[in-house]
């Protein structure tokens, strides 16, 4: 059957009443692979880009009395990086875990390109990747027999399967160590052998949860970039962070998590905005006069200042910038509290997120 | 069964893996290798004297039932390496692939029998070295060391249900001992049940393991076989049945 066919087999069952989920088993069964037909049934009649590939619907994830998710809903629109910020504990892993198939949402519904988590798992594995926090690759292997291994188990014919292996050992720049045991690799290559056993077969979404924690920054930038290619390529990519920098640097939209809920979302922008105005940061000389230099300061600025004894940092929002400014420190010397330095900047995501939650990220 | 063809590839594809494992790191097999050459030396020099056995020669009668020891032992590594598994992550790549969701588990177990054909070959050489003979033929040997196979398998999924249960590889290790050394000492592969008292007696005369080593030696030796060969298929097709279906659920469920 041609595209042409398929098109006109697809319009005909969707005449007929068929769901999307119904018309691909159709397909699957008269031997399609799903993820040669996924993207025309799903897109059907085809629709511009920027459409919800990933819904989740009131989902809430329960272990024994703790919940972990508590009714998260969300869109996720294809052909973007959204990332998914909060610190350790929020749910990220476990709203990824659900989305990766290998967790059952208790409530709720969650369906990709379509497809149910749940009832379609088996086939959503086939256009699906995911790459979770610790590295899961086989260390006995060699990163050839990693990536073949996983290429089988994929089911593409094993001439397939390694042909896309040499090409992957090459864009991740491992080929000098394909035919080493992963034992002796390092904990950047590990992670991108393990990223590139995700992208086997191309996925439409791929799944990151935590993809540069424990990197070097050099690691980090190599994985931004090669995030940054993926999504140019088409895939949509739904990481997890919990990193500020890393949401700024990379995501198209933000959702916000803290407790199992989604508690702000946006682009990094429109949450920057939610705090108005700018920030002021101070740093005293002398750490011990950071509660006496916070009461002084207080009525200059438009939310309660936090300071830091440790590191003997302030800060505070503020409207109006500039002249404000100005007020701050001539009060500071009147009262004899040295500064060491002072800077005004925008506000970053730390300061969203300790807007929204009333704790810092990390 | 979406697709049986899919199914074997994946099971093929998986005990490959395991296999490989084996290679790279031979020491995994020598080790399981090295406990039973000791046991056998230590009971065929240390007690051999002391044992009056019925069938002659002390070791013919103790290679048999060291052989079933051997893979019973050995069963243990099937629980230990899915816990492993478990804690590197594998077992959650596995999960998120399009693959037969019984692969993982079917492959393990299969690796585990293809290594306990291997260290049962092994075992016997060393046995010959020391005075072992075969008085029953090698065809019957053959399927001495089938039958061993078999039985592996069966305890294979003991183990992996007990691994994948503990999610540990040192709890699975001495949650291993815990089934396996009752079963072992109280059986008749060190000594014959005859030889026992009270409670221990009986308890030896109804454990599994007396009647699959009393099989094994029955091939290799040529005593009567009796009743045992048909205890011992019944007793393996009753741990296959309760602890397949027991080792998928939990691989489902727990993992």
């Amino acid at each position: 059957m041609a595209t042409n066919q398929l098109r006109q087999y697809i319009t005909e069952a969707r005449k007929s009443g068929m769901s999307n989920q119904d018309i691909i088993e159709a397909l699957t069964k008269s031997g399609w692979h799903v993820h040669d037909i996924i993207d025309i049934v799903v897109d059907f009649p085809p629709k511009e880009t920027g459409a919800a590939v990933i819904s989740v619907r009131n989902v809430s994830k329960h272990f024994g009395k703790v919940k972990a998710l508590d009714g998260v809903t969300l869109d996720i629109p294809s052909g973007q990086v959204i990332a998914l910020l909060g610190p350790n504990g929020a749910g990220k892993t476990t709203l990824v875990r659900i989305l990766g198939t290998l967790s059952q949402p208790t409530e709720g519904t969650v369906t990709i390109a379509g497809l149910d988590v749940v009832k379609d798992a088996q086939e959503l594995r086939a256009i699906i990747g995911l790459t979770g926090q610790y590295a899961a690759v086989d260390e006995i292997l060699s990163g050839r027999e990693n990536l073949d291994m996983v290429g089988q188990l994929y089911h593409l014919p094993i001439e397939e399967a390694c042909k896309r292996t040499i090409e992957l050992l090459k864009e991740f720049d491992l080929e000098d160590a394909a035919d080493r045991s992963v034992k002796t690799y390092s904990g950047g290559m590990r992670r991108r052998l393990d990223l590139a056993a995700s992208l086997v077969i191309r996925p439409k979404v791929l799944f990151l949860d935590e993809p540069t924690t424990g990197l070097d920054p050099r690691s980090r930038l190599v994985m931004w970039n090669v995030i940054r290619d993926l999504v140019q390529g088409g895939t949509t990519v739904l990481l997890t962070t919990q990193y500020m920098e890393e949401a700024d640097q990379l995501a198209h939209h933000i959702f916000v998590i803290d407790h199992g809920k989604i508690i702000a979302q946006g682009t990094s922008d429109e949450l920057k905005r939610q705090v108005g105005g700018d920030v002021l940061e101070l740093h005293l000389a002398e750490h011990k006069q950071v509660s006496q230099a916070a009461e002084l300061i207080k009525s200059f600025g438009s939310a309660e200042p936090r300071f830091d004894s440790n590191t003997g940092i302030v800060t505070m929002s503020v409207q109006g910038g500039a002249t404000v400014l100005v007020d701050v420190v001539r009060q500071l010397d009147t009262a004899n509290v040295k500064i060491s330095d002072v800077i005004l900047r925008r506000p970053s995501l730390d300061d969203v997120f300790i807007k929204l939650t009333g704790h810092s990220a990390q | 069964m979406a697709n049986l063809k899919t199914t074997f590839s994946d099971i093929g594809v998986m005990t490959k893996r395991n296999l490989l494992h084996y290679r790279r790191l031979p020491q995994l097999i020598i080790f399981s290798f090295i406990q039973p050459v000791m046991f056998v030396l230590l009971f065929a020099y240390v007690f051999g004297g002391a044992i009056e056995t019925s069938s002659g020669k002390y070791i013919n009668f103790l290679l048999p039932g060291i052989l079933v020891q051997t893979i019973l032992f050995g069963a243990m590594m099937t629980g230990v390496s899915l816990a492993n598994d478990i804690t590197k992550g594998m077992i959650d790549r596995f999960r998120s692939l399009p693959m037969a969701r019984s692969a993982v588990l079917a492959g393990r177990t299969i690796t585990e029998m293809i290594r306990n054909i291997f260290v049962v070959v092994l075992m016997t050489a060393v046995g010959y070295l020391i005075g072992f003979r075969i008085e029953h033929g090698w065809g019957n040997f053959g399927f001495a060391v089938l039958f061993i196979a078999l039985v592996g398998f069966a305890f294979s999924w003991v183990s992996a249900a007990i691994g994948l249960w503990v999610k540990n590889v040192e709890t699975a290790q001495s949650a291993g001992f815990i089934w396996v050394f009752p079963l072992a000492f109280a059986s008749s592969i060190f000594v014959p049940i005859e030889t026992m008292s009270g409670g221990v007696r009986t308890f030896a005369e109804h454990n599994p393991i007396t009647y699959m080593v009393n099989t094994v030696r029955a091939l290799s030796l040529g005593t009567p076989v009796g009743n045992n060969i048909w205890y011992a298929l019944i007793w393996v097709g009753a741990i296959l049945a309760v602890f397949i279906p027991v080792a998928v659920h939990i691989y489902r469920k727990n993992t």
